[in-house]
């Protein structure tokens, strides 16, 4: 249980850290928190032959509110977003995430931007990139890319960074005033990745019909999804009687999990059902609150 | 062997280390700086047993290398001890009878240290949530909620005077 050895590199830049990246490529890895990554390496699952370490760098850790949007910094800890007020106010969401990963030390120590660039398709935050249409910004020598969630994970622990490409921010839209959402899940224990999880926001049009919505789901496939033809059909409908579950329902028949060994597959178009449907009604709950407001 | 030759801050000493980059931080807190408070369980994050502050806040002593930590300031359950008798945490953990082998008691003083700091008045489900990240094999929890929820209202009304 004792990591391979590596050569350590601790830039003070994020310029030196772009540099040591783009010269290292594939044998480099970063490392950010460490709560992922090192256990792999103490596992020997891992065997970096370079390790660049992103914590001495200036200015990769803020919750930055801009019109409409939030960027995060990449270094930013999961205990900072869980405990934002900036974020409570203008995306709940999120900090409910982070709250749900892990435990209290691993909060502390854990960051956005590697959550995000480990990929587990069951994971908090992913899932929250996903449902908020999050743009990833990648950073490399040569320059700066953002991303789009939908095109950044790509597999299990697999997105499409380049190879010298580091994630250094990423950007959430903020809800909207009289914008509801909810945020369900199942783990086996406290801590856990959740089997399945389950995201919804949804906003009310004029006549109390569903307007803008977005749902999305982890840990059903290789990667967390949006499910963007259900969202089309969904909008317009009168939110009333078994709205939820006949979408949850639908969602459940789209959707093809796979067994593994925390569940089987079709235990998981059970939770999808039941978890999507609660999503819902708590984001159906939350608009109907705001727009009394 | 490339061992590199460091600094480390620890307990408000400054600690000369000569280590590998791959050495974890809780392996060079016990084997260079005989700091063996900090007890190593499963070396993946699990556990919680080798919890220990970096800057005030709990973190795995066995997800991080040594190295990382220069120019930080490292608390290990000795440096949380008072030089005579025991921490408000410690005696209410004893009179609680919050341990029984004590492996685990290491980690969960450095982790309620913390969290007491950051919610002095914590509930029940506060207290359950917390501890959820440090694995006790003897006592079945509810002892070190009491001795936890005990510390706290110490703590509370030390501060008060």
């Amino acid at each position: 249980m004792k990591p391979a050895k590596f050569e350590y590199h601790a830039p003070e830049t994020l310029d030196e850290a772009l540099i040591l990246a783009a010269q290292y490529g594939d044998d480099a890895r970063i490392i950010a928190g460490g709560q992922s990554l090192v256990p792999m390496m103490n596992l020997r699952l891992a065997q970096p032959d370079h390790i660049i370490d992103i914590n001495h760098i200036e200015g990769l850790s803020y919750i930055r509110p801009d019109s409409g949007s939030i960027e995060i910094g990449a270094v930013t800890r999961h205990h900072q977003i869980e405990y934002s007020s900036e974020l409570m106010q203008l995306c709940p969401p999120l900090p409910m995430a982070a709250r749900n990963i892990g435990h209290y030390a691993l909060r502390e120590r854990g960051t956005i931007g590697g959550s995000l660039a480990l990929a587990d398709p069951a994971a908090e935050l992913p899932l929250m990139a996903m449902l908020l249409d999050a743009g990833i910004v990648a950073q490399s020598a040569a320059g700066k890319r953002t991303i789009p969630a939908r095109d950044f994970f790509i597999s299990v622990f697999t997105t499409s960074l380049e190879p010298g490409e580091i994630v250094a921010a990423i950007r959430f839209r903020a809800l909207a005033h009289r914008e509801g959402w909810g945020f369900r899940w199942l783990a086996r224990r406290s801590g856990d990745y959740a089997v399945v999880n389950a995201a919804a926001t949804l906003m009310l049009d004029g006549a109390g019909k569903v307007g803008r919505i977005a749902m999305a789901l982890g840990g059903v496939g290789s990667t967390p999804i949006r499910l963007a033809s259900l969202e089309q059909s969904a909008s317009g409908l009168a939110p009333a009687g078994g709205w939820a579950g006949e979408i949850a329902a639908e969602a459940a028949a789209q959707v093809e999990p796979e067994s593994d060994k925390h569940a089987s597959a079709v235990y998981r178009k059970e939770l999808i059902e039941v978890l999507l449907c609660q999503a819902l009604e708590d984001a159906l709950a939350r608009a109907q609150r705001q727009s009394a407001a | 062997m490339s061992r590199i030759a460091f600094r480390l801050a620890v307990n408000g000493e400054v600690r000369e280390v000569f280590a590998e980059p791959r050495k974890l931080l809780s392996d060079v807190l016990r084997e260079d700086l005989r700091l063996t408070g900090t007890h190593v369980g499963c070396e993946h994050g699990v556990c919680g047993a080798c919890t220990v502050l970096v800057d005030g806040k709990p973190s795995r002593a066995c997800l991080i290398f040594a190295i990382q930590m220069q120019g930080r300031e490292i608390t290990t359950v000795e440096g949380l001890t008072p030089d005579e008798g025991l921490s408000p945490l410690q005696q209410a953990l004893h009179e609680e009878h919050g341990l029984q082998c004590g492996f685990c008691t290491p980690g969960i003083i450095t982790t309620f240290e913390a969290y007491l700091r950051e919610n002095p008045d914590p509930s029940e489900d506060e207290i359950r949530e917390v501890l959820a990240g440090n694995l006790c094999r003897c006592t079945g929890y509810g002892n070190i909620v009491r001795g936890v929820k005990k510390a706290a209202r110490m703590l509370r009304d030390g501060a008060a005077q």
